[in-house]
């Protein structure tokens, strides 16, 4: 009388093979290893692969193996210890970058099948994590001058006079002298601009055209600035050799960035959050000017010219024009300049910029060009708003005789240290931000601890599983048996959702599958119980099954949607850790509903199912 | 095996006593929770944690002391996992600032022990802090609606009400045992209470989804010794339950490590509280505000597409 159909037996095995299959990746381990890949388009070959063996074995390391993915290679070590020396060792190679990784060991018959490892997280594997934040005022600031400029332009190419034309308090207000003019304005602005809205107003008696920035289109300059943003952090993190890192967009206004295996977050934090470019303008040739004159007078520069200085606070006067910037720079490399030795940028321009400096070099050769290193720096923070204040640093680094005639590809020398160089290089190559990004949380994770949280989630879900199941055996005997094999492919549904669906364990996360397994015998306990009491009652054993199965049913039911609802919410809302939690928990419910109620009843309909004069049960 | 056998016992008949004993310990959490506070971590304060790690045993006061003496007067100090490494908090504006006052540390505490070695320390910002607390609240603001929803309609109105009494006890004293220990209160801590209110919740529901079933069945019992004999018969289960969760939580507290401890603090507390108010605060509520039978008449055919799953 307790019988499954068929189909039902079959999908239960189904379901229950295709969770051991993909739960089958975790249980190989993970190795520490040093991924290698060129910087740029150096070979990846066996000869390089000879060479770092030889490297290795000079530093005295000799458990290594050395294999090929794709273009990168792959140095699997034995233990911390090795993989950081070996990293140490691998980063004295030129034009390749190396980068510290935690790899699953996974067969490839299986990662061919899609099988995958858990995807671990920060605190698991180790690294640092920084949450950025994004100053939008400056993105902002540039689309109001934008805007200001189109206007402008508008107005005069339809020949209307205006009286004025300022951004007042994040309003543009154009006023006129009559009001036809101010209509006239209104009709070809508004239909000419549609990113702002415009209102016709008097102001103080004066006919007006006042403008504000539709709400789209903020969100729209926010949401490119920080696309823009997340790109160049991204090729910045690229650039410097991260294994498998995160940047991602948290909130209309933050960046998450995780470095695994990075653990010196101070050198990489000055290269992820810098605004800096490069500007080439000509110096001022008269000899009728004193840049050290003007500078100590406070005189205004002449005209068409500006006061710099360079990095030993030497004053130089530069034009206004500028011949080339950073965003025209396809390439940049930083080297040893052959003539003088010193350290020295390799710079590539695009077509635009090229030219620009072809119609400049031609009749200028002789005459002194500078290179302008623009970089926005914290200036103070404002004790009222509570914001952070930032200024423009313009510091002359460069400033020599043209030689000759160039134009798309030259040098930049003088300069102050290799180390600079390499920076410079580094930051011109990635782009510049669209806008200036803040720091707002920083953690860092030693490898040791990351291995340590691993080891210890591990062994407390494995002391409390191993808990449960002698407290189930002891309690309910067979049924406690059945029971127990029904908790354990629930951990290895959880394993295997979690890996199939490439979501990252966190130590949260091993929390919440740890409460699983607690709360996940709770169906099996209210079933039991009820057959107890069915059996109490004088009910025979196969009737106390199916009514005891039955009854519980929709307690289960409400109590697990009832906990689904507030998982859900903790998903919803909570970040980092919350959801790690959230997921896991989450995927337990769904798993525990059906190995605790679809499992357990397959099981036990086998054993007894096909008993008719079933006397007693061992429960 | 049978751990408790056939109980009858009127549950109900304590109720007045049941009540008494929650108010005190509600008014003692609130109490702490007025003149101690919480512990807050760094999540909701902001500033900068460090994990310093000795290389002998070290006594906190010693490391009070020697910040008293410097510009770290308010940081917070405690030990982190063992009694050679601890964690020292403090106020910090920026990540430049953060990792100044690091080297600050370093120095004022390198003449304890020579060998000790200083993380690389945490920062967060005092805005982020601000909004996980905002997230953190609303958090458990829409599950508690969500939830009320729920009860309400599979139920009715006063179990939801009961239910969510319940769970708002359990939270007020497990946070009030916080208070009370001073023990640090991070984001895996609201994690683990919003794990409680859905421990709590499971429990509370099984105990009414009985209710309801012997109100139907026992047409001859007044209100009260129908929610009596409901958590008699539910009793065996709500204790095993516990005692299971109660089992991997411990191994969980012990064994998991300095980062989830006041996880599983706090679920452990939460649990034996949340099993407590199961019995006696969510059905003494629910019974406070007039339950009776023809209040749940209506929804007889619960569970009709739910029969096909088994």
């Amino acid at each position: 009388m307790n019988h499954y159909p068929l189909w039902k037996n079959l999908l239960i095995i189904f379901v229950l093979a295709l969770g051991v299959f993909y739960a089958l990746p975790n249980i190989y381990g993970r190795s520490e290893v040093v991924q290698t890949s060129a910087i740029k388009s150096q070979v990846v070959d066996d000869t390089l692969i000879a060479e770092m063996t030889d490297k290795l074995k000079d530093g005295n390391i000799s458990d290594f193996e050395i294999s090929i993915e794709e273009d990168t290679i792959i140095t699997k070590f034995n233990n911390i210890e090795d993989q950081f020396k070996g990293k140490e060792i691998l980063d004295t190679l030129s034009g390749y970058k190396s980068a510290l990784n935690l790899k699953p060991n996974v067969p490839e018959w299986l990662e061919s099948a899609g099988g995958n490892a858990m995807n671990l997280g920060l605190d698991l594997k180790g690294g640092v994590y920084f949450l950025m934040e994004v100053d939008m005022e400056q993105a902002l600031e540039d689309k109001f001058n934008q805007i200001r400029g189109d206007s402008i332009q508008i107005l005069s190419k339809a020949k209307i006079s205006k009286k004025s034309l300022k951004w007042d308090d994040n309003k543009l207000v154009i006023k006129f002298k009559s009001s036809e003019l101010a209509e006239k304005a209104f009709d070809k602005l508004r239909k000419q601009l549609n990113e702002v809205s415009f209102k016709q107003r008097t102001i103080d008696g004066v006919d007006a055209v006042v403008g504000t920035i539709r709400d789209k289109a903020i969100s729209d300059i926010k949401n490119k600035a920080i696309e823009k943003n997340i790109t160049t952090i991204r090729s910045r993190v690229n650039e410097y050799g991260v294994a498998e890192p995160i940047v991602q967009k948290q909130g209309a206004e933050r960046i998450i960035v995780q470095l695994p295996g990075v653990q010196d977050s101070s050198e990489i934090k000055g290269t992820l959050d810098a605004v800096a470019t490069l500007e080439y303008r000509a110096v001022d040739m008269n000899q009728n000017h004193n840049a050290l004159a003007i500078m100590q007078s406070g005189k205004p520069a002449p005209l068409g010219y500006k006061l710099y200085k360079d990095s030993d606070g030497r004053p130089v006067l530069l034009s206004k024009r500028i011949i080339a910037t950073g965003d025209q720079l396809i390439d940049a490399n930083a080297g040893t300049d052959t003539e003088s030795g010193g350290p020295m940028v390799s710079v590539k321009l695009n077509s635009v910029g090229a030219k620009r400096m072809l119609d400049f070099t031609r009749n200028n050769v002789g005459n002194n060009m500078a290179v302008v290193f623009k970089e926005r720096v914290l200036s103070h923070k404002d004790e009222t708003t509570g914001k952070n204040v930032y200024k423009e640093e313009q510091t002359v680094i460069n400033n020599a005789v043209i030689n000759g005639v160039f134009s798309n590809q030259f040098r930049t020398t003088g300069l102050e240290s290799p180390k600079f160089a390499t920076k410079l290089a580094l930051q011109l190559r990635s782009g510049s931000l669209a806008a200036p990004v803040e720091i707002v949380r920083e953690k860092t994770i030693g490898p040791s601890l990351g291995k340590d949280n691993i080891d210890k989630g591990f062994n407390s879900v494995v002391i409390g599983f191993v808990l449960v199941l002698i407290f189930m055996l002891i309690y309910y005997r067979m049924f406690g048996v059945v029971a127990n094999v029904a908790l354990l492919f629930n951990v290895v549904l959880i394993v295997a959702v979690l890996s199939l669906v490439g979501a990252t364990l966190t130590l949260p996360g091993i929390a919440g599958i740890v409460l699983t397994v607690g709360m996940a015998v709770d169906a099996n306990v209210l079933i039991f119980e009820r057959i107890k009491e069915e059996l109490a009652l004088g009910n025979t054993p196969q009737g106390s099954i199916k009514a005891g199965y039955g009854k519980a049913l929709s307690t289960i039911a409400d109590a697990n949607i009832t906990t689904f609802i507030a998982a859900i919410v903790l998903f919803a809302f909570g970040t980092g850790p919350i959801k790690g939690f959230a997921v896991t928990l989450s995927i337990g419910i769904l798993t525990s509903m059906f190995t605790a109620i679809m499992v357990t009843r397959a099981i036990v309909n086998k054993m007894y199912g096909n008993k008719p004069k079933l006397k007693t049960l061992s429960i | 095996m049978n751990l408790l056998g056939k109980i009858k016992f009127d549950f109900m008949g304590k109720r007045k006593i049941a009540m008494i004993f929650s108010l005190v310990l509600i008014t003692i959490s609130i109490g702490s929770l007025i003149t101690r506070g919480l512990n807050f971590g760094l999540d909701f304060t902001g500033g900068t944690a460090v994990v310093v790690e000795f290389k002998k045993d070290i006594s906190l006061d010693d490391v009070r002391a020697s910040l008293k003496s410097s510009d770290f007067v308010d940081a917070s100090v405690q030990n982190f996992g063992s009694s050679k490494s601890i964690q020292i908090r403090f106020q910090s504006k920026n990540d430049a600032e953060s990792s100044q006052l690091r080297d600050q540390l370093k120095e004022i505490i390198t003449p304890l022990d020579t060998d000790v070695e200083v993380g690389k320390g945490d920062f967060i910002g005092s805005q982020v802090g601000e909004e996980l607390v905002d997230q953190g609240s609303l958090a458990i603001l829409y599950a508690i609606i969500g939830i009320l929803l729920y009860v309400t309609m599979r139920f009715e109105w006063r179990f939801s009400i009961g239910s969510v009494v319940a769970l708002v006890h359990d939270v007020i004293l497990t946070v009030g045992v916080f208070s009370i220990v001073q023990m640090e209160f991070d984001l895996t801590i609201l994690a683990a209470l919003l794990a409680v209110i859905g421990y709590s919740l499971n429990d509370t529901i099984v105990v009414f989804d009985r209710v309801r079933e012997n109100f139907k069945t026992l047409r001859k019992k007044s209100p009260s010794e129908v929610f009596n004999i409901s958590i008699a018969q539910t009793l065996s289960r709500t204790v095993i339950t516990s005692l299971t969760t109660l089992l991997v939580l411990t191994a969980l507290f012990i064994f998991g490590g300095a980062m989830i401890h006041g996880f599983a603090f706090a679920l452990i507390v939460g649990v034996v509280i949340g099993t407590y108010s199961s019995i006696f605060v969510a059905s003494t509520a629910t019974l406070t505000l007039g339950i009776s039978r023809e209040d749940l008449m209506p929804v007889e055919k619960e569970g009709v597409n739910l029969d096909h799953i088994p």
